[in-house]
């Protein structure tokens, strides 16, 4: 019998009013691998996450975490059984410096006692590790965005998780950062830590995931090693909108210059096409430096 | 039936003149993101300015109600969004809140100051005139106001569907900065919404003023029917605001009269609306937790210990003197100011640290001093007791408001301390209405501290211990998570921290604190009543603290001294006594967005002397002997360079 893989998402449907943001996704991510989750702008993977983590209640659906339903239990009792994420719109403590801001999440993991009687730990090695410790003693918010983003997965790593939920990590890093970072994941990896992640950098996504799932329109349209994706019509589809893909196979889902147009968008313009309009906005969905999408 | 077609009627009327209220309150709140808690202190004032033309000027009441709804109140609504409101929907909550409030205080201010307390009548309009239904009569006034509800209500429907502005005033809400890319002006909008806002809270005070009085408190308070009507419609759905305020109405005019009304009951009915805005506030499905941007704030610097002991003993010998020096009299008054002092500083705690603003901090420091006063115990050990119960009541107001947050928290707060005001400290178990009860000295080990004097120096000596406690709170662990919870709960919750469950700690430690300030204040006045802590002074409280500066102990001591300073001032210049409302309204408004208030400033001030002003004195004096402080300075001038 093949053991349950690490975290289950079965069949999971978030709607908010009329909008369905997840439609019936089911997924998996295992221990020691590296699972990401792509998929056009708006097509609900951070709202996967935050279902996952804890943050929003599906509206239908499980999910399951080490072999037990976790849909019903709270976010920090998640987070304390081994599920640790970072934000794709930073989260940092931005009053606290960067090193305090691992302490923190080291007090959180030492509970009450910690609090009487701080904890050691290696907050230093931690910021090491994720090749940020030069900006140990700086102001969370006076740091570049991609600063930002290794300080909240060093927070994270502070609490030992078995699962890292990583939405956009590597945006705000140039080449060579990249590069190094994705080492680093596969360093995760290799300690027995399962990671999903939302990623636009289509070179790392590639190099680095064991598997993907591609997301469009809150729906997992696909599922498989990076090769069988990159030649999945059904992906090509979603993400350069063409109707037919077959006849014209792209292998390497690189940016595509898109001359979107878009509709004015006036106040008065109904809700379901103003959603229409920014997603013909999005179809860039590649390179989005500031994350700020 | 005859009584219920009039409790109908009487209802409807009441309810008519909550939903003029509450609709201008929604308005404004779905076009700005400011939700004014002044709205209620604009219509007193226009219905003050209505009385002083129709009745002093003796204008036709016509042209006075003309004059006072379509000239006097949108100018003011034009000259809050142009001077006062502007930017204020992208701040904090925090931000618009003390702003508002101190837009309130200033109301009061201005009204008590031009129209100084006599005897005023408004006479309902067409006074005299009934019209009979059944066996009820309904006053022309009554009709008129169920009338002008519709009116209003109407107009705003087609106002925001069918006009132009209407629908940018929609558009607006959601994002102003895709209003003005399509050619729209996010400032007139704004500036249309007060306008309209404002008029509308001046119609409800007028319609209401013949039933309430015109005073300057009731008028102002009275608004709190209007926040829970709004509230029901989440503040942005009319309809829904309309249904709220007529079934309030009906609620408040049925109660009466159909309870009976003895002891507890009839001071329930006092704070249904309360009650009511506290039910909906909670009941009211909340936001998830925020996901946003980085933010920090630039908090004051943390003193070093050498720093904090060298002031404090500068503090406790400064007092010692003067208690030596001081009048009986104004003895009472350093002592008062450290009470609000050690008050302050749980709302440096709560507020200033946390970033949660309870208005319910002068009820926690109530009932420390009703426990205090009730044991008839003082000792240390009764002195406990008390701050051990107001921090088991901080922990049960904070149970049902676990998930709320800013604004919400705010006015489940508010509601929270009016009832406390009306139904407990003024029940007779309690201090009774208008009732005093008798608080001893504390003493120590069998010896009462009873001389006055003494009595504040011990006073002091809590102070200080509250503020080191504070401070050492902030520096160790705690302090970290404290900020780390006001930055981003939601990274707190993922990291681990079940974040409500610290947050009811944070309000228990907080309301223990407050209660300290309480019954430690009770003791120095050997007795104490309801009117100490009246739940209107919880704005004031609010205000004192922001100006002062809440995220640092300097600011608490500040502000205890400020709120202290207030009612002195007003009773030795009392010719003047509303421009200290005005003044300290004025400066809130300034101070808004500076997180650290007056004590930011002077921090800012000492480095600026340390950096420039100490160096050219070393230079003149060739040697200074002693120089023990130095590197105690060094330390501070670099918690100032690290905290910008």
């Amino acid at each position: 019998m093949r053991t349950e893989p690490l975290l289950v998402v079965d069949d999971v449907v978030v709607r908010f009013g009329g909008v369905t943001a997840v439609d019936h996704a089911s997924f998996v991510a295992r221990s020691g691998r590296v699972t990401g989750l792509i998929g056009p702008n708006g097509a609900g993977k951070t709202t996967c996450f935050n279902v996952i983590s804890g943050l929003q209640k599906p509206t239908s659906g499980r999910v399951r975490f080490g072999g037990r339903t976790i849909s019903h239990t709270p976010v920090h009792r998640r987070a304390r059984r081994g599920i640790g994420r970072t934000f794709q719109r930073l989260e940092a403590f931005g009053s606290l410096t960067v090193g305090d801001n691992v302490r923190v999440a080291r007090d959180i993991r030492a509970g009450l006692l910690g609090a009487v009687r701080p904890s050691r730990g290696d907050v230093g090695g931690l910021l090491e590790r994720v090749g940020i410790a030069a900006y140990a003693d700086e102001r969370a918010d006076s740091v570049p965005t991609g600063v930002a983003r290794l300080l909240e997965l060093a927070r994270c790593l502070a609490g030992d998780p078995k699962l890292l939920l990583l939405d956009e990590p590597s945006s705000g890093q140039d080449e060579t950062e990249t590069e190094a970072f994705g080492v680093l994941l596969r360093d995760l990896a290799a300690e027995g830590r399962g990671i999903l992640m939302v990623e636009h950098d289509m070179d790392l996504v590639m190099s680095v995931c064991d598997e993907l799932h591609v997301l469009d329109f809150g729906e997992v349209i696909a599922t498989g090693t990076p090769a069988e994706i990159r030649s999945d019509p059904a992906v090509q589809r979603a993400y350069l909108g063409y109707s037919d893909a077959g006849s014209e196979t792209r292998t390497d889902l690189q940016p595509v210059e898109t001359t979107a147009v878009i509709p004015a968008v006036t106040p008065s313009t109904p809700r379901n096409s103003a959603e229409g309009a920014l997603r013909a906005m999005s179809t860039d969905f590649h390179g989005d430096p500031g994350g700020t999408s | 039936m005859s009584s219920f077609i009039a409790y109908t009627l009487f209802g409807l009327f009441s309810g008519a003149a909550y939903a003029i209220a509450a609709s201008g309150l929604v308005l404004t709140y779905s076009t700005t993101r400011v939700f004014n808690i002044a709205h209620g202190a604009l219509g007193m004032v226009l219905s003050f300015v209505f009385w002083d033309f129709s009745v002093r000027q003796g204008m036709p009441t016509l042209l006075a109600l003309a004059l006072v709804l379509l000239v006097v109140a949108p100018a003011i609504g034009w000259f809050i969004a142009r001077f006062v409101a502007r930017d204020l929907g992208d701040a904090p909550a925090s931000v618009s809140l003390v702003v508002t409030v101190a837009l309130l205080v200033m109301c009061i201010g201005v009204a008590t100051q031009v129209w100084p307390q006599e005897s005023r009548t408004i006479l309902p309009f067409f006074a005299g005139r009934t019209f009979g239904i059944g066996s009820a009569t309904i006053t022309a006034h009554q009709v008129i106001t169920i009338l002008a509800s519709v009116v209003v209500a109407t107009g705003l429907y087609v106002l925001l569907t069918r006009t132009r502005i209407g629908t940018a005033m929609r558009a607006s809400v959601d994002n102003p900065e895709l209003l003005r890319l399509f050619g729209g002006k996010p400032e007139q909008v704004a500036a249309l919404a007060w306008m309209i806002g404002v008029s509308l809270a001046g119609l409800a005070g007028i319609l209401l003023v013949s039933t309430v009085g015109l005073d300057y408190y009731a008028l102002t308070l009275l608004v709190i029917n209007a926040y829970a009507a709004a509230m029901l419609g989440r503040l942005t759905n009319l309809p829904l605001t309309f249904l709220g305020a007529m079934g309030l109405g009906l609620l408040t005019s049925y109660f009466p009269g159909y309870v009976h009304l003895d002891g507890f009951l009839a001071q329930v009915q006092t704070v249904l609306p309360a009650l009511f805005l506290f039910a909906v506030v909670v009941a009211l499905p909340q936001a998830q937790l925020r996901i946003g941007q980085v933010k920090g704030i630039v908090s004051a610097p943390l003193p070093s210990p050498r720093r904090t002991m060298g002031w404090s003993a500068a503090l406790l010998l400064l007092v010692a003197l003067l208690a030596g020096a001081l009048s009986e009299a104004n003895l009472l008054v350093v002592g008062r100011a450290a009470a609000f002092g050690i008050v302050m500083l749980s709302m440096v705690l709560l507020t200033g640290y946390g970033g949660h603003i309870s208005l319910a901090q002068l009820a926690f420091a109530g009932v420390g001093a009703l426990t205090y006063a009730k044991l008839g115990e003082p000792t240390l050990a009764g002195l406990a007791v008390s701050v051990l119960v107001s921090a088991a009541v901080g922990a049960l107001v904070a149970l049902p408001v676990l998930r709320l947050t800013g604004l919400y928290l705010a006015l489940a707060t508010l509601a929270f301390a009016s009832i406390m005001d009306k139904v407990v400290f003024q029940a007779d178990w309690a201090f009774g209405f208008n009732g005093l009860l008798p608080a001893g000295r504390l003493s120590f080990l069998g010896h009462s501290v009873s001389s006055t004097g003494a009595y504040v120096v011990v006073m002091t000596l809590f102070l200080v211990l509250v503020a080191w406690a504070v401070l050492v709170l902030r520096r160790g662990v705690v302090g970290r998570l404290l900020i780390a919870t006001r930055d981003s709960a939601a990274a707190c919750g993922t990291l681990g921290l079940d974040v409500r469950w610290f947050r009811v700690g944070l309000f228990a430690l907080s309301a223990g604190m407050a209660g300290l300030g309480g019954a430690l204040y009770a003791g120095l006045r050997q007795n104490i009543g309801s009117g100490d802590f009246i739940y209107f002074n919880s704005l004031l409280l609010l205000l004192f603290a922001v100006v002062a500066g809440v995220t640092s102990v300097s600011g608490a001591v500040l502000g205890g001294i400020g709120l202290t300073a207030l009612p002195e001032l007003q009773s030795s210049y009392p010719s003047v006594a509303g421009m200290f409302f005005v003044a300290i309204a004025v400066f809130a408004i300034l101070l808004a967005k500076e997180p650290n208030g007056i004590a930011g400033h002077l921090f800012r001030l000492g480095r600026w002397a340390q950096d420039r002003v100490a160096p050219r004195i070393r230079a003149n004096l060739p040697r200074l002997p002693g120089a023990g402080g130095e590197d105690d300075l060094a330390s501070e001038s670099e918690g100032v360079a690290h905290a910008h």
